[in-house]
């Protein structure tokens, strides 16, 4: 009961104190005692993931514990680490298969079953573990092909929780390394799910096309009537899901349609967080795609007055960038501006008609600057307006503000206008004594013509204005003040500094004393870490985060890249658009033509259309459009015909809609064929583990398997494509047949012991340095890497070490860019030649840019090779790798100690063999590569830096066996990430 | 990730509410207002999920009882739909009787409220914790 309450309500403070407590009863004999700790555990992690880092080898005890649900718990830890970072836990890749396996196979106790399932939300947890651990990694997505299948294959139950299951694992699907056989099933489920009837499954399918059709538009092809159909659902949540597909299958050619539906619905909706974010994306995608100007303003118009005031500021904001930065084409540019204006003008003419603020502002603000290029319109007709729109109540005095500065810019592109005095009669009595100085602004602007037009250029709001930040002028002045015996100016921090160091100099002089005793006074154990993020606030920034990632991921084969950040880009595009326009024109027709009859050979079974279908078919042909661009006009012809079949299968025998089925795969397959390939995968490693005594041959149906199979090369199926991939592997998912394929890469380890590891130069072997050690390698290439701790930076020698008989050309190696480590030099390594049997070297020096225990830099090597060109490969780096030891005196480290706020303490057991404080300091300064600077009594201090030059201050103090910590950083993780590395260091010399 | 869990009657009021995440007593009145409001009005063959702000709800009724769980993108819809079932189930399971009652008589609840959270530890805790 008490563990339960420590994972409910326990504050992050307070941690420290039972960590210990709770450590031991991982090893309680109770299941349910182990449970519950590894559960308060993990709110642990969740509230501060720095202080439970020491013991991640007990969550990997708990991940094979006996009890399933001491395992169950530990999952959802690992989840979380393994979203962090991914890969620190390849490793543990292989035992999370064989558990899903094992759960799907029905080896748990049937008190997990759920409606004959069994552990459905087990198996969803890991699904989501191995999605996270197989994203772009093809050798661990490889490890879990065979249970993704099996577990597809399980699932076919017809219940809500199977449907569940599936879904979970179509979304791994997609995110692991592709492997096309998975891929269709996958589409299968899909497809079922789209199609059913019930509505809570039609939703998921839905949900599940829009996490997949980035990867594959042309499943949207496929399922187009089902998106019709969807979009004039009667239930609104269907259809925003609906209109979430189409915003990401949106490209130049449909995105007026798209456009258009989507405003449909946001004027319908009156939930406010709807509008914020449906406005934000059809802003978006009228900026990107948008196939003219008038259009343009139009959907922005729109999209300003119904999202109104609710709206992210960016929106306007960027809106109006666009406008005033123009674009490579001055003209272009002039009639875009002009239409603006007109349109705004007309909206305004309208009387009593409530625009948001935000729009009137935008409205003014176009007015004010651009109204001039509308020759025709006399400017005290916008005048008026403006006029009689700060006369208006509902109008809130920033939108004054803007209005005003408007007209002012008007009136200094005019001599003289009644208006503007009317104007300036009214308000400068006003109530309002913002509208009042900008009244008399205006008055003053007036009287002098020529400073009005110096200060208020045409066209000129993006150039940039030069501001004296440093207040250069004034200098003269603070001169003359000192000089008269003024104090000179201290910042702030510089005068709370002194204040600080005036208060603590008179206890600070007999250093070690006093020391002692601040030491005492606030050396309470208990640790208080201002590091480590909130749970919400986590959890929130990774959903802004995905938003973000999916809006950058948003790639569309065929898109006319028109509006840019850098606005419309006419210039580059003018010949291209003008050469697409005819051929996508064409490509319409061609299909809505194909569309509105339907196809002739199967008119005789498919009973002639009825209108309103026919109607959705063009609909269809218009949203669809460009979309299989790539794959030319014959494929959507041909895909509108499968998406009839699939209709139409119900009705269909057996044996008819699997040949259709196999149709379509065929078609899919050789979509993706440059996706496939051909490892094989050794059962070795499997077999290796402990967990085989549980394994037994899984009893699945080889029939369908090989029905699959045979369906497959039926249709005449490229015969090379189907045995290098389909053969081996389906036969190996049957589980019953052990295969041994003897691996390339054991017979590359047979040859690489006879190929000598390469050396250090000699300059670098005399600095310490780690051992000379094998990165990755290919039949042609072996990678060797070694860090040397060099004084300033930590230098990783790569040597690259051609194997072949034969020279290499052109080989490059490139460093990939990790937010955690900065590396000095250029990423990329370019050796022209490299001569056969020897070795090139390259250098880099890296520095920690942000604190993290572990960390990983990874690259590739490309070469000129027959076979494989590219090879991956990753630098495990440590903390530890960065850390130097920092001298100073005795005095400095008393100064830096004051100056640094970010303080860390905690109390940890002394190893028992040496139980003197020099001892233990020794072993700091071994292992560590602390600086001692002093030792006094029971009390050391120690001093380091982190590379480039973050110092962290240690104080140590030892009473009663425990030896107390203190750190103190300018960086907030730093101490976090030593004290980890201190207590490691301690528990191994024990 | 579960946000919240809420156990509303036909009449709107909050049964049983049990948050994973901290929100402030006066944010979750007006929450469950809100919540309850959207969940009322939907009809029987609409979709039982539903975006709300920045995340979503997933609710299932049983008889005049709404249970309604809000959780965050990644969650699986239909896993939380299914566990709600589950849960009601391990209920019905534990006092049978106490349940009958329960969903026709408002005033009982009062009753099952107070064995909730014993419950909550031992037997539902099993398979809470997978989804949560």
């Amino acid at each position: 009961m008490a563990l339960t309450i420590v994972s409910q309500i326990f504050p992050r403070e307070m941690i420290p104190a039972v960590l210990p407590l709770i450590e031991d009863k991982l090893q309680h004999s109770k299941e349910i005692i182990r449970r519950k700790a590894v559960q308060a555990l993990y709110k642990f992690y969740l509230i501060a993931p720095n202080q439970v880092q020491h013991i991640h080898d007990k969550f990997r005890k708990a991940l094979c514990d006996r009890d399933v649900g001491v395992m169950a718990a530990s999952l959802h830890i690992y989840l979380e680490m393994i979203k962090e970072n991914s890969a620190g836990y390849k490793n543990l890749t292989e035992s999370f298969v064989i558990i899903l396996k094992q759960v799907v196979g029905g080896k748990l106790p049937v008190d997990f079953n759920y409606h004959s399932v069994p552990a459905p939300w087990l198996q969803i947890q890991l699904l989501r573990i191995l999605g996270l651990l197989g994203k772009d990694d093809p050798r661990t997505s490889e490890l879990m092909y065979d249970v993704l299948e099996e577990s597809l294959r399980r699932a076919e139950i017809n219940h809500n929780i199977t449907y569940a299951i599936l879904f979970e694992c179509v979304q791994t699907i997609y995110t692991i390394y592709p492997k096309s056989e998975l891929l269709e099933k996958a589409t299968k489920c899909i497809g079922k799910f789209v199609l059913s009837p019930q509505i809570n499954l039609k939703y998921l399918g839905l949900k599940a096309l829009t996490c997949v059709i980035q990867q594959d538009p042309n499943l949207a092809l496929e399922h187009q009537m089902t998106i019709i159909e969807c979009l004039d659902h009667p239930d609104p949540i269907i259809k925003r899901e609906t209109l979430e597909i189409l915003y990401r299958i949106t490209n130049g050619h449909n995105v007026i349609v798209i456009v258009q539906k989507m405003l449909d619905y946001l004027k319908e909706t009156k939930e406010e967080y709807a509008i914020i974010t449906l406005a934000g994306k059809i802003a978006e995608l009228a900026e990107k795609y948008a196939p003219n100007n008038e259009w343009f303003i139009q959907t922005m118009n729109a999209v300003f007055s119904v999202g109104g005031d609710v709206l992210y500021p960016d929106i306007p904001n960027n809106f109006l960038r666009l406008l005033a930065e123009g674009f490579d084409d001055g003209k272009e540019d002039k009639q875009l501006r002009t239409y603006a204006v007109r349109s705004y003008l007309a909206l305004l003419e309208e009387e009593n008609v409530f625009y948001p603020q935000k729009f009137l502002q935008v409205m003014s603000w176009v007015l004010g600057e651009y109204s001039s290029l509308a020759t025709d319109v006399d400017p005290e007709i916008i005048l008026t307006r403006l006029h009689n729109l700060l006369k208006k109540t509902f109008v809130t005095s920033e939108t004054k503000a803007w209005i005003m500065a408007a007209v002012t810019k008007i009136a200094s592109c005019t001599s003289f206008s009644k208006t503007v005095d009317k104007l300036i009669q009214e308000f400068s009595s006003s109530l309002d004594t913002c509208m009042r100085q900008h009244t008399f602004e205006l008055k003053h602007l007036c009287e002098d013509k020529v400073l009005m037009k110096g200060l208020l250029p045409f066209d000129a709001s993006c150039d940039d204005m030069v501001v004296d930040a440093s207040l250069s002028f004034l200098d003269e002045f603070v001169a003359e003040g000192l000089g008269r015996g003024a104090a000179p100016y201290k910042p702030h921090h510089q005068r709370q500094e002194e204040k600080l160091s005036q208060e603590k100099a008179l206890n600070f002089e007999p250093y070690g004393l006093s020391f002692a005793s601040s030491v005492s006074s606030s050396g309470i154990a208990g640790r208080q870490s201002p590091t480590g993020l909130s749970f919400g606030s986590d959890t929130s920034g990774n959903s802004a985060e995905t938003g973000h990632k999916e809006t950058n991921t948003l790639k569309l084969e065929g898109v006319r890249k028109l509006w840019g950040k850098e606005g419309y880009l006419p210039k580059k595009e003018s010949k291209v658009g003008k050469e697409d326009e005819p051929q996508a024109a064409p490509c319409g027709s061609l299909l809505a033509g194909r569309v509105a009859e339907p196809p002739v050979p199967q008119s005789d079974q498919v009973s002639s259309l009825s209108e309103e279908e026919k109607e959705k078919q063009q609909l269809a042909s218009t949203l669809f459009v460009g979309l299989g661009s790539n794959a030319g006009v014959s494929l959507m012809g041909k895909v509108d015909l499968a998406t009839q079949k699939f209709k139409r299968k119900s009705k269909v025998d057996e044996a008819q809609s699997s040949e259709e089925a196999s149709d379509m795969q065929s078609s899919a397959a050789s979509d993706f064929g440059p996706l496939l390939d051909t490892v094989p995968i050794t059962k070795e490693d499997c077999d290796g583990d402990k967990h085989t005594t549980l394994r037994k041959p899984s009893l699945c149906s080889s029939d369908t398997v090989e029905e699959t199979l045979q369906s497959l090369k039926k249709p005449g199926l490229d015969d090379k494509l189907s045995h290098s991939r389909l053969s081996p592997l389906s036969l190996f998912a049957d589980g019953n047949i052990e295969i041994f394929q003897p691996s390339p890469s054991s017979q590359c380890e047979n040859v690489n012991k006879t190929v000598q590891l390469p050396s250090l130069a000699e300059e670098l072997e005399e600095l310490p340095h780690s051992e000379v050690v094998e990165l990755c390698q290919s039949d042609a290439l072996a990678l060797y890497l070694c860090k040397v701790w060099k004084d300033d930076s930590l230098l990783l020698v790569v040597f690259v070490s051609n194997k072949n008989t034969s020279a290499l050309n052109a080989v490059n190696l490139v460093f990939e860019k990790e937010e955690h480590f900065q590396i000095l030099e250029s990423p990329s390594c370019l050796f022209s030649v490299i001569e056969a049997q020897s070795v090139g070297r390259c250098q880099r020096c890296v520095w920690m840019d942000k604190v993290c225990t572990q960390g990983v830099i990874s690259g590739f090597v490309d070469y000129q090779s027959e076979m494989e060109t590219h090879l991956e490969f990753s630098i495990p780096l440590s903390l530890l790798d960065f850390i130097r030891p920092m001298e100073m005196t005795t005095e400095d480290f008393g100064k830096l100690w004051l100056s640094l706020s970010n303080d860390v303490k905690q109390n940890i057991k002394m190893p028992s063999s040496q139980d003197s404080l020099s001892a233990a300091l020794s072993i700091l300064h071994q292992k560590l590569k602390l600086h001692i600077v002093d030792i006094i009594g029971n009390e050391g201090i120690l001093a380091c830096q982190l590379l480039p030059s973050v110092p962290c201050l240690l104080h140590c103090r030892t009473h009663s066996g425990m030896l107390a910590l203190w750190f103190r950083s300018p960086c907030s993780a730093l101490p976090d990430g030593l004290l980890y590395q201190c207590q490691k260091v301690m528990e191994e010399s024990q | 990730m579960i946000k919240f869990f809420l156990m509303v009657n036909k009449q709107g009021q909050t049964r049983l509410s049990r948050y994973y995440e901290h929100i402030e007593i006066h944010k979750r009145t007006m929450l469950e207002a809100e919540v309850i409001k959207n969940c009322l009005s939907r009809s029987k063959d609409q979709c039982s999920f539903i975006e709300y702000k920045d995340f979503k709800l997933v609710y299932r009724q049983y008889a005049a009882l709404f249970i309604v769980v809000g959780i965050n993108e990644t969650e699986n819809e239909m896993a939380v739909y299914e566990l709600i079932h589950n849960f009601v189930e391990v209920l019905d399971k534990y006092f049978s009787r106490v349940r009958k009652r329960e969903y026709r008589a408002e005033d009982s609840m009062s009753r099952s409220v107070i064995f909730l959270p014993v419950l909550w530890d031992s037997t539902a805790c099993i398979l809470i914790i997978n989804c949560e």
